[in-house]
């Protein structure tokens, strides 16, 4: 993401212009823009022109428009973001409060104006726009019969293509018929990792599996691979990797992003430091648990306390619609954060960040154990359920 | 009659081959309206009563008896079991159906048929006497009976129900009377019903009396129950049905050796193909060229030692690496039992594999290596013999065999072998196996010592006088089957056989199946028909719980059914739901469970990703009582109860209702957290 300028009043309002260069800046965008706030964008839209005779034509032109934002709608998958909202800045051709719905595109500027930019939002701008971080790594994570090929950029882990087959068993006399399936298996991985991953950009491709799937399908690919000559595979052997996950589900992810190996090759990306930061929770949650918790009232109890030594949020609960929510969350980071905590935004679209979320979106390591919370937490648990 | 019977002697494929031409024919011939026809062809799983049915249809007499039958089906099975169940010998039996025909003679099918019998058997097979005391019972209105009663139905029927304490029937039997009318309104006349009443009896008392082995094949039970009819609501055929299986259970099986299925496991290099292959190869399961062969092979790429092995491990992928990775199957018989077993395989990685192969066993065999410092290595450090052991207890096996593998190695020492079973009896305490459910025995898989034959080594002689390992298995108890309950059956396969449609293998954990059944392919809730049985690769026409079989099946796509689906009973059908409140027992874990955990959950064949979403209850660990609701976390070895989430739904049970099917275990990032079990089910 480039940022074009930025122009924040004292109060805080102020508008911001950016201009998203890759798919994963429209992640980015989705997390910053809020209902209420004004987007300025180029879009075209259909316009009727009725002439002095009567005839009317319609046209389609493109024109800048700002709208209010209403509606916020994004795919994950495809990465597009669609914003629904009142157009509140007359022109030509379209009135004042007239629906439109821009689509944001990659590439072209549009201009965000917030009546209060808050430290999350802040913080997420510098972090679309740091260059250093973009780094992609492709995984596909399998066992025999199921598979996801997966990318996962610095904030965020996309499904690009999930293979689900039934592969015979062995059974006396039916042996082929478990080979050809198991052929048949590896054949559709290998096409989805030739239309799914873009060997120029990422920079690895992990192969992740239990037992011995990873090295056979390695072995079947390239043998195919020589058999039809293609170049894009055997040029781009030594960019993958083979890893032991426990099984072909998404979550095994977070195994495969824990191995040492991997680690080495991604460091920088954001999806690993998450991973081994929930699990650090988990451990403290064994080892200590009077110095773990997780849920809203816990946390922000700690927080008083001034008990926060690592603060592990999902960024899940800064898209909520309610404003007055949203608020305390900004408050719960913004405290821990001048008690020196250390302030972790998990992305929801990681496997770790989709743990978290289940976990009620909030967890925190504790400096000092606080025996107190974890008695009166049995009251509280169902509060926290709400997110 | 004649031709009744022609029918229901008729061999079974014949029937079968020509059904289709039988549909057709009869919505020719009969020129029933659709509905009715409908009525007529819904089931095809009653295909045998459908065509016994059809070639009626334009013959009155039996048209109607088949009426009354019809009313009555719950009756007729039990009065027929009841004879049976009486005991007589040849004589008095024939003696007691002679005298059944003569008093219904007299008194036509009015009065229940147990009571008859119960009346003859009081007074020795004196019909005279017996009548008497019938009639006496029935104080009035008899009379209309002896005089073959040229009385209207309905009011007879009243007096007896007036008069027989026998008050459930009486709805039964007022429907008798519309039945007919719905059906084939001219055949009303009661002249003609009474003897039609009486002919059933000879029928069915004949069908009972009999005791001929093909009259109590299936073949003959089905245009049995092909009589009662299908306009039957579904109600009545199931509380039929419930009859049924029992009686052929015991029909079909009860000659035959009992099958029982032990899952061999235990930690990687243990020996358990090899122990097992040994052991089929000296029970002359394997064919000396077969073993000759392998022998060849193993030699060849220098690893003579699994030749054994690669009797059950046949994919190259599992010969070139030396271990098993699917669950091997073979069979063979012992004194008492035939054996089906189910080789598992070792390795950490393909657990989930060995939890198919477990979950489908009665009986488990533990196999330990006795080497030094193997032992320890499988049993101490993160081996999987502690895992399999404790895996297979969660999965409900409860007898539990160790063979302690190559004690030749150890050069037969007693001492090893005491200390092995005294640290694995500890463990096995614990884990939740009765001390007279485990049984130790040396044995060797490469040599074959105490495998079949008492040992012949000397220095295991010296101090060994016990069972070997096939006397072991023979002394396993088989558990009780439940083929009465409603049919539940786990695919842990689906391939496509030769000829036509595809198989699914699976266990049938309740229930019977027949040939020809309508089954529901669940989660996907699709009908499909059994086209054919195979029980260990032999055709068969009925296959029972407890039974491993691979059912052929037509009506839905292969593409529509997956690895650890469901065959259940169309009309009493399975839970199917996502969520579901289970009691775990959590095993050593490294990181405590939370909320929003994510697992593996493993179901029967079924691996399906799922969340804990919810920690409702700790409770303690031996009495159950509740230590703390909405606990933050569970720790090792904690009992609670939780909320669980799949990602899609699933076929499952409460345990109190189905205990196969009510068995979860949790795994995460390749080790087993916890085993539950299922308490509740939430349908969203």
């Amino acid at each position: 993401m480039k940022l074009v300028f930025r122009n924040i009043e004292k109060d805080g309002s102020g508008n911001i212009a950016l201009v998203p260069e890759e798919s994963e800046d429209m992640w980015h965008a989705f997390n910053l823009i809020a209902e209420g706030d004004a987007v300025t964008a180029s879009t075209v839209r259909k316009v009727q022109n009725e002439s002095s005779t009567g005839s009317s034509t319609s046209s389609r032109v493109r024109t800048t428009l700002t709208i209010s934002v209403e509606n916020i709608d994004f795919d994950t998958q495809a990465c597009v973001l669609r914003l629904k909202g009142r157009n509140i800045v007359e022109n030509q051709y379209v009135k004042m409060g007239a629906y439109h719905t821009l689509d944001l595109e990659l590439n072209r500027k549009f201009i965000l104006q917030k009546t209060l930019w808050d430290s999350v939002a802040l913080e997420r701008v510098d972090m679309a726009c740091d260059p250093a971080a973009s780094a992609d790594v492709a995984a596909v994570v399998m066992q025999e019969g199921l598979a996801h090929v997966c990318l996962i950029t610095p904030s965020m882990t996309l499904v690009r293509s999930k293979i689900d087959m039934t592969i015979p068993r062995k059974r006396k006399g039916f042996v082929q018929q478990h080979e050809k399936g198991l052929a048949k298996f590896y054949e559709a991985v290998m096409q989805g990792i030739l239309r799914h991953i873009d060997f120029s950009v990422v920079k690895c491709i992990i192969l992740a599996s239990p037992g011995f799937v990873k090295d056979q399908f390695f072995d079947y690919m390239i043998q195919q691979a020589v058999k039809t000559d293609n170049k894009l595979l055997i040029d781009n052997k030594s960019k993958f990797l083979l890893v032991k996950a426990s099984s072909g589900f998404k979550h095994s992810l977070k195994e495969v992003l824990q191995e040492p190996s991997v680690m080495v090759k991604i460091s920088d990306t954001k999806a690993a430091s998450e991973v081994k930061l929930l699990e650090g929770f988990y451990l403290m949650l064994q080892m200590e648990p009077s110095k773990a918790f997780y849920g809203k009232k816990d946390v922000m109890r700690a927080n008083e306390a001034m008990a926060i030594e690592t603060l592990m949020i999902s960024d899940k609960l800064f898209r909520c619609q309610d404003v007055q929510k949203r608020k305390e969350y900004i408050e719960l980071v913004d405290s821990a954060r001048d008690n020196g905590a250390d302030v972790r935004i998990f992305s929801s679209m990681h496997v770790s960040g989709e743990q978290l979320d289940q976990l009620t979106g909030v967890a925190a390591i504790l400096r000092f154990p606080m025996p107190e919370l974890e008695e009166s937490e049995g009251e509280n648990n169902s509060d926290s359920d709400s997110d | 009659m004649a031709r009744h019977r022609n029918i229901r002697n008729r061999s079974y494929s014949d029937d079968y081959d020509y059904d289709d031409v039988y549909g057709h024919s009869v919505e020719e011939d009969s020129c029933l309206s659709p509905s009715d026809a409908s009525q007529w062809l819904y089931d095809r799983s009653k295909n045998q009563q459908a065509i016994s049915q059809f070639l009626e249809s334009d013959d009155i007499q039996e048209e109607t008896e088949e009426e009354v039958v019809n009313t009555r089906p719950g009756l007729e099975r039990r009065e027929s079991i009841d004879i049976r169940s009486l005991n007589l010998n040849e004589e008095n039996e024939a003696k007691l159906m002679s005298c059944l025909d003569e008093l219904r003679n007299i008194l036509g099918d009015t009065i229940p048929e147990n009571n008859l019998v119960q009346a003859i058997l009081n007074h020795n097979f004196d019909y005279n006497k017996a009548l008497d005391e019938i009639l006496n019972n029935n104080s009035k209105d008899v009379k209309p009976a002896q005089e073959n009663s040229k009385n209207t139905k309905p009011k007879l029927v009243i007096d007896q129900v007036s008069a027989i304490p026998l008050v459930d029937k009486a709805p039964i039997i007022t429907t008798r009377s519309n039945i007919p009318k719905v059906i084939a309104p001219k055949f009303e006349g009661s002249d003609v019903e009474i003897i039609k009443g009486f002919k059933l009896n000879q029928a069915s008392a004949g069908n009972s009396c009999s005791s001929t082995p093909r009259d109590q094949s299936p073949a003959t039970e089905r245009p049995f129950k092909s009589d009662c009819n299908i306009i039957e609501d579904k109600i009545n055929k199931i509380k039929e049905n419930k009859l049924d299986p029992e009686s052929q259970y015991s029909n079909e099986r009860g000659s035959e050796k009992e099958h029982l299925y032990i899952v061999v496991v235990g930690h990687v290099d243990a020996g358990k193909s090899t122990l097992m292959g040994h052991l089929l190869c000296k029970l002359g399961e394997v064919s000396q060229r077969t073993l000759h062969k392998y022998e060849q092979e193993s030699k060849k790429i220098g690893k003579q030692s699994f030749m054994y092995a690669w009797v059950l491990d046949e994919t190259g992928e599992e010969r070139v690496r030396g271990i098993t990775m699917d669950v091997g199957r073979a069979q063979f018989e012992t004194k008492t039992k035939k054996v089906i077993i189910l080789d598992a395989p070792g390795h950490a990685d393909f657990i989930p594999n060995m939890i198919t192969g477990a979950g489908q066993a009665d009986v488990a065999l533990l196999v330990v290596d006795a080497t030094r410092g193997e032992f320890e290595s499988g049993f101490d450090f993160g081996g999987q013999t502690r895992e399999h052991a404790l895996l297979v207890r969660s999965l409900g096996v409860s007898q539990l065999a160790v063979a302690i593998n190559k004690l030749d190695t150890t050069n037969w020492s007693e001492e090893r072998f005491n200390e092995i079973s005294k640290k694995l009896k500890i463990f096995l305490k614990q884990a939740g196996y009765k001390d007279s459910d485990v049984t130790f025995v040396p044995c060797s898989g490469l040599t074959g010592e105490n495998l079949i034959k008492a040992p012949e080594e000397p220095k295991l002689l010296q101090w060994y006088n016990g069972p070997c390992l096939l006397d072991v298995i023979d002394k396993f108890n088989v558990p009780q089957r439940p083929v009465s309950k409603p049919l539940r059956m786990s695919i842990n396969d689906v391939f496509k056989a030769t000829g036509s449609g595809f198989c699914v293998a699976g266990r049938i954990e309740n229930g019977v199946i027949n040939k020809g059944d309508k089954v529901m392919v669940c989660p996907t809730k699709e009908i499909a028909e059994v086209r054919s049985i195979a029980i260990n690769d032999l055709s068969n026409n009925i296959a029972f719980a407890g039974d491993q079989v691979a059912v052929t099946l037509s009506g839905v796509d292969i593409q529509n059914v997956a690895i650890g689906y469901i065959l259940s009973d169309p009309v009493q059908q399975i839970p199917i739901s996502s969520r579901f409140e289970a009691r775990l027992v959590v095993f050593n874990v490294k990181v405590p469970i939370t909320k929003g955990f994510p697992v593996l959950l493993h179901h029967q064949s079924l691996v399906e990703s799922a969340h804990i979403i919810k920690l409702k209850a700790l409770l303690n660990k031996s009495t159950g009582e509740l230590i703390k609701k909405n606990p933050r976390c569970l720790g090792n070895n904690s009992v609670a109860v939780v909320n669980i989430e799949v990602s899609r739904p699933i076929c499952i049970e409460r345990y109190k209702d189905v205990k196969e099917l009510g068995r979860v275990m949790l795994r995460v990032s390749g080790v087993t957290i916890a085993a539950g079990l299922i308490t509740d089910i939430y349908y969203t």
